[in-house]
């Protein structure tokens, strides 16, 4: 176990905005959050980040938890004249060699000498992913990283994220919105409308009534076509 | 030979402009100008402590200034207003009380002083205070840099990445009070805020990192504040407010000289 939260509460102008929520994390795992607007996402984030503290319940982590965190909506601040270099090892004094080695193994390098608030969101995107690996994190905690991101770069991103997965010894826990695009890598989906209606593998969830419910027959049955396609073509075997 | 009063003058304020170089790019980061003014407009009231108290001024201003900070970020984190019209309430009431006070004070007070700085009267006691607090600002400023720049570009990535940020952010206000209650005798209250703010400004038109930009703010500063002190003596003119002027112009010509070179 890598982070837990147990039984956590918290409750604003007497709304309860998580209800006893239990989630574990694991050694190289992978997990999504996935719910409405206003199911307490992001709230259930900032707690098992340690930024909010649960008005019930607890946060365990393992003593190794090293998190790097890749917020929602990040903006550059024009006024801050910073390359992507340096803002990479502005937390951690690491030399131009390990920086340029992992720049090019995610196809980042001509970015390195650029201004941060020149880049696009997309190339902004990866530079910050880079640069939490560069923390060598064993939990990498995204909050709906798509989220300005066109259809395209949004297909590359996951890519690029599915890749992070595979070769690193690395657990990721992502806030995201699009559930169709991380089917194939993400190992656990949690359903979260202020409690949780329902987690497990993303093809059993989108059979739950709950899910089906909060979501509607469409999107659940685009979901499930997705993972259909995508076992058939890879295993070779029909999975209904 | 030059006059020991001018010395000082100059050497005080060298010692300012080095540290509002630094300051001062984060108050332009964070958009904290009206913060500061805020901050420095309470000043006002520090001096008529200190000289109701019979301490030092620059004590009296650090400990209002401090309590003053705290308020506002008290205020600021209730939300009650918005943060721009809570600190232009702020700084105009905090000035105001500080004018009365030192108008009800028995001993007659210099109020222009306060106001527009008197950056010729530096003593060599308050030099050697100056010095101190240089040096200070500089050590801790350096030692946290990164981290502040950090947390400024992104707090809760710091935050995520176990950065104290609590910690360096109070750092980092204290560091500016610390410079609030110096500046005060070199630019004045109504015009620290521009010692912090346009050296920044300009080195921003000039810089690719951080640290490059601290630097060139630094040198705008100290060239500007020494052509200020000679240019006023030259012409007679107010101190603090020539320095300014100076910064200004500095400003003006380095607008389009960054457009041509294209940084």
């Amino acid at each position: 176990m890598l982070l837990k939260s147990q039984n956590i509460s918290v409750v604003r102008k007497k709304k309860e905005i998580l209800k006893n929520i239990n989630l574990e994390i694991d050694y190289n795992d992978f997990v999504t959050i996935i719910g409405p607007n206003g199911a307490g996402k992001s709230m259930l984030l900032k707690c098992l980040l340690g930024f909010f503290k649960p008005d019930n319940g607890l946060i365990v982590s393992s003593p190794d938890l090293r998190v790097s965190y890749v917020p929602q909506d990040f903006m550059a601040e024009k006024s801050i004249p910073i390359t992507a270099f340096d803002f990479i090892r502005l937390n951690k004094n690491v030399g131009k060699q390990e920086i340029d080695k992992i720049s090019s193994e995610f196809s980042v390098k001509d970015l390195l000498n650029k201004q941060i608030s020149h880049l696009s969101g997309g190339e902004l995107q990866k530079i910050l992913i880079v640069r939490s690996l560069i923390q060598n994190p064993n939990l990498l905690v995204l909050d709906e990283p798509t989220q300005n991101l066109d259809v395209s770069a949004q297909l590359i991103f996951y890519r690029f994220l599915n890749q992070i997965f595979l070769e690193r010894d690395i657990s990721i826990l992502m806030v995201s919105h699009d559930l169709h695009m991380v089917m194939s890598s993400t190992k656990k989906v949690v359903c979260l409308s202020n409690h949780i209606c329902c987690s497990g593998e993303p093809l059993a969830i989108t059979k739950d009534p709950e899910f089906i419910s909060l979501f509607g027959h469409d999107f659940a049955n685009m979901m499930s076509v997705y993972k259909h396609d995508y076992t058939h073509q890879h295993n070779g075997d029909s999975n209904d | 030979m030059i006059d020991s009063y001018i010395l000082n003058a100059l050497y005080a304020g060298i010692c300012v402009s080095i540290i509002g170089g630094g300051l001062g790019c984060f108050i332009v980061w964070k958009k904290m100008a009206y913060f500061g003014d805020s901050l420095s407009h309470s000043s006002l009231l520090g001096i008529a402590l200190g000289i109701a108290l019979g301490i030092n001024t620059t004590i009296g201003t650090f400990v209002i200034c401090s309590v003053f900070a705290m308020l506002l970020i008290y205020l600021q984190n209730k939300r009650i207003l918005s943060n721009d019209t809570l600190l232009g309430i702020l700084a105009h009431s905090s000035l105001s009380i500080g004018i009365v006070s030192i108008s009800l004070l028995k001993e007659k007070v210099n109020l222009d002083s306060y106001l527009f700085g008197d950056i010729l009267t530096v003593t060599s006691e308050e030099l050697i205070w100056f010095i101190f607090a240089t040096l200070s600002v500089l050590t801790v400023l350096y030692s946290i840099w990164n981290k502040l720049v950090l947390i400024t570009i992104d707090a809760n990535i710091a935050r995520a990445e176990k950065v104290n940020t609590n910690l360096i952010q109070a750092a980092f206000l204290a560091l500016l009070i610390i410079f609030v209650a110096t500046c005060v005798k070199i630019v004045g209250i109504l015009l620290i805020t521009s010692m912090l703010i346009i050296p920044a400004a300009s080195a921003k038109q000039l810089s690719k990192s951080p640290f490059q930009m601290a630097f060139f703010s630094s040198l705008i500063g100290v060239l500007s504040v020494i052509s200020g002190v000679l240019a006023s003596i030259l012409l007679d003119t107010p101190t603090g407010p020539t320095i300014i002027m100076v910064l200004v112009i500095i400003f003006i010509i380095i607008f389009p000289i960054s457009k041509l070179i294209k940084i």
